[in-house]
């Protein structure tokens, strides 16, 4: 362990000078994001839009699923990272309308690693593999859509035909959803 | 007021049989001497960060120990709920400033104690602000401003040839509690595990599985969180952010929290737990704040007088069941993103020709590095700037012109920080720019 202060003699004031051209440096949140957006790793059924290429910390993720039930939809996702990236994970939400067991009317995402099992070991592609994984495995065990989760456990054959009703653009049940087909 | 001036030689009499004598359990380099407490009374800068429940604490500990030249920070109002524990407000400073109440407070009852308060936001605050502290103690309940004061720290530090300049190291004593639960910590910025490096040792924050809250609630706490995250989003009904402070916003949610427990059967929704809830308020308790006060005074004092080996270097304090504490080393993390590297310096020989697309052929084919897809940006004017990244299609397609630029036509200056991402190293890596040609203009 060294000795910090053979300090007696140490005085600190009038030491107060910044350097020159003083800058904001970047802060740890913006290290990390800037480590991950890099090296973003993506399926190629998946592309980022980035609106502002000076801002890495908003984006939009567009899934074109290629096999599954949402084979020939577009979704988008925003994804907002916070200062705390990443002890805290970034916000995620569904901006295109869908019909899926784990994403609500709002855009909410149910996938645990954007809540309840977030590490900060974990990256953005970790997140764009969990969100693509949704689309190929929707799972009904956790719903946020408690009918489009019933639908899939007890009838897969209508659950397909709400999915392309919905991405087609109309109405399942009494919910109207948008066109989405790419 | 100097040393002589004190009232009585007496003060500092139980201190001085520490700093004035040797003995078996000393800093194995203790030089005992009078003037180590002249140290502490007159030059020792000490700046406390935060003045809630551990910044009071810590305010008394540290001036009834001798300290004078004390700052304290904190952007916070006094409110009625911190009375309990924050022993330096009363009824009557409630909407005051914290820092200014409380340094009021100690010079007005510690005689020659100067503590000089700054009702601000830390980000306020430039780097010759925190340079200009021997010690920082912070007291705080927020990871984001710890990662930020850690990352300020980190960035005084300077090397000379890639050694440590042990003059610009600022020990860093950090305190944290949670209800029963506490932690104290020393953080000796180029040599210890930082704030970063340690990041998975903060609890996250409790988060409910989305699906759970929307349909198989079972405890109040899932009520209240459906309607933070779902219901207010989706209604709306102030048309503003939800905040935590607005009574109005706070009694919307307990509102809907209790129409929604009543559907599932469930008690215990309270106007106090959705406050809770939606502040993300963890209880505070006084003795675990001044537990963790003490153990951080007693670090900043061993530092300052090198009497005694400090905490090396996280101690974790429990009194739920009895007491239990237990300190370890926490290790410094190979890759971590703020204290792993020393700030590398790049040569321009001329920041006016060099453009953009020749600093990444130097990072690609230089030998120290061997970059295959060097991401980079900087900051610009307090201000993030994206220079180039090729690995995402809609960025590079809008910073490929970047490449053909001169670094003076991009902004950047001599003394500016650039920091590059690619494959081949585990973090982002800072670069300090160093133009060669003297007469670059500066402006
Ligand atoms: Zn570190």
């Amino acid at each position: 362990m060294i000795k910090l202060f053979s300090l007696k003699q140490q005085k600190k004031d009038g030491e107060a000078s910044p350097r020159p051209g003083n800058q904001k440096k970047a802060s740890a949140a913006q290290l990390r994001i800037t480590k991950d957006i890099n090296e973003l790793n993506l399926p190629k059924t998946c592309t980022t839009e980035f609106p502002d290429p000076d801002d890495l910390l908003s984006f939009k993720l567009v899934i074109c699923p290629d096999e599954g039930f949402y084979k020939t939809g577009r979704f988008v996702f925003s994804f907002k990272v916070g200062p705390n990236y990443p002890h805290e994970p970034p916000k995620v939400k569904c901006e295109t309308q869908v019909y899926h067991p784990n994403i609500d009317q709002q855009g909410n995402v149910c996938l645990n690693i954007l809540r309840e099992d977030w590490k900060p070991v974990l990256t953005i592609n970790s997140i764009v593999y969990g969100l693509q994984y949704l689309f190929l495995e929707p799972n009904p065990e956790d719903p946020l859509n408690k009918e489009a989760a019933e639908v899939l456990t007890t009838n897969r054959r209508l659950f397909e035909q709400n999915v392309q009703k919905a991405m087609r653009g109309g109405y399942v049940g009494s919910t109207y959803f948008d066109r989405c087909l790419k | 007021m100097t040393e002589a001036q004190e009232p009585s030689q007496k003060r500092w009499a139980h201190l001085r049989k520490i700093l004035e004598r040797p003995g078996p359990f000393c800093h194995p380099e203790f030089e005992p001497s009078p003037e180590i407490m002249d140290f502490i009374v007159t030059s020792c800068k000490i700046l406390v960060v935060g003045a809630g429940g551990l910044g009071c604490e810590l305010l008394k500990d540290l001036a009834l120990m001798g300290f004078k030249q004390i700052h304290v920070i904190d952007m916070d109002t006094i409110d009625l709920s911190n009375l309990n524990r924050q022993f330096l407000f009363r009824q009557k400073d409630i909407g005051q400033s914290k820092a200014k109440v409380a340094a009021e407070f100690i010079n007005r009852r510690i005689p020659g104690c100067q503590v000089t308060p700054h009702f601000c936001k830390i980000q306020d605050y430039d780097e010759g602000f925190y340079r200009s502290f021997h010690i920082i103690v912070c007291g705080l309940d927020s990871i984001v401003a710890r990662r930020w004061i850690n990352g300020m720290i980190m960035s005084l530090l300077c090397y000379e040839d890639g050694v440590l300049d042990n003059s610009t190291i600022i020990p860093l004593v950090d305190g944290g509690t949670e209800g029963f639960k506490g932690n104290a910590r020393v953080i000796v910025p180029g040599n210890s595990a930082c704030v970063e490096c340690t990041l998975d040792l903060y609890p996250p924050q409790v988060t409910y599985p989305l699906c759970t809250i929307a349909n198989t609630p079972r405890l109040p706490e899932h009520c209240i969180e459906y309607v933070k995250v779902v219901m207010w989003p989706k209604e709306n009904p102030f048309n503003a952010a939800l905040d935590g402070d607005d009574t109005q916003h706070v009694g919307w949610i307990y509102e809907k929290s209790l129409e929604r427990a009543a559907q599932f059967n469930i008690t215990g929704v309270t106007y106090r737990l959705v406050q809770g809830v939606v502040k993300n308020i963890i209880p505070a308790v006084a003795s675990t704040n001044a537990v963790i006060a003490g153990v951080c005074a007693t670090e900043v004092f061993k530092i300052a007088t090198s009497c005694c080996l400090p905490l090396n270097n996280y101690m974790v304090f429990n009194d739920v069941d009895g007491i239990y504490t237990y300190t370890y080393t926490a290790e410094r993390k190979d890759n971590c993103v703020v204290c792993s590297q020393v700030p590398q310096t790049l040569l321009i020989p001329d920041a006016t020709k060099m453009k953009l697309k020749d600093l990444i052929q130097t990072l690609c084919e230089d030998e120290t590095y061997q970059m295959k897809n060097p991401g980079l940006t900087t900051t610009v004017g307090g201000k993030n700037k994206t220079l180039y990244i090729s690995t995402i299609k809609s960025i590079e397609e809008r910073t490929r012109d970047n490449l053909n630029k001169s670094l003076v036509e991009l902004g950047l200056k001599d003394g500016s920080e650039i920091m590059v991402a690619d494959a081949t190293t585990p973090m982002t890596l800072v670069f300090c720019l160093k133009f060669q040609s003297s007469d670059v203009e500066m402006n």
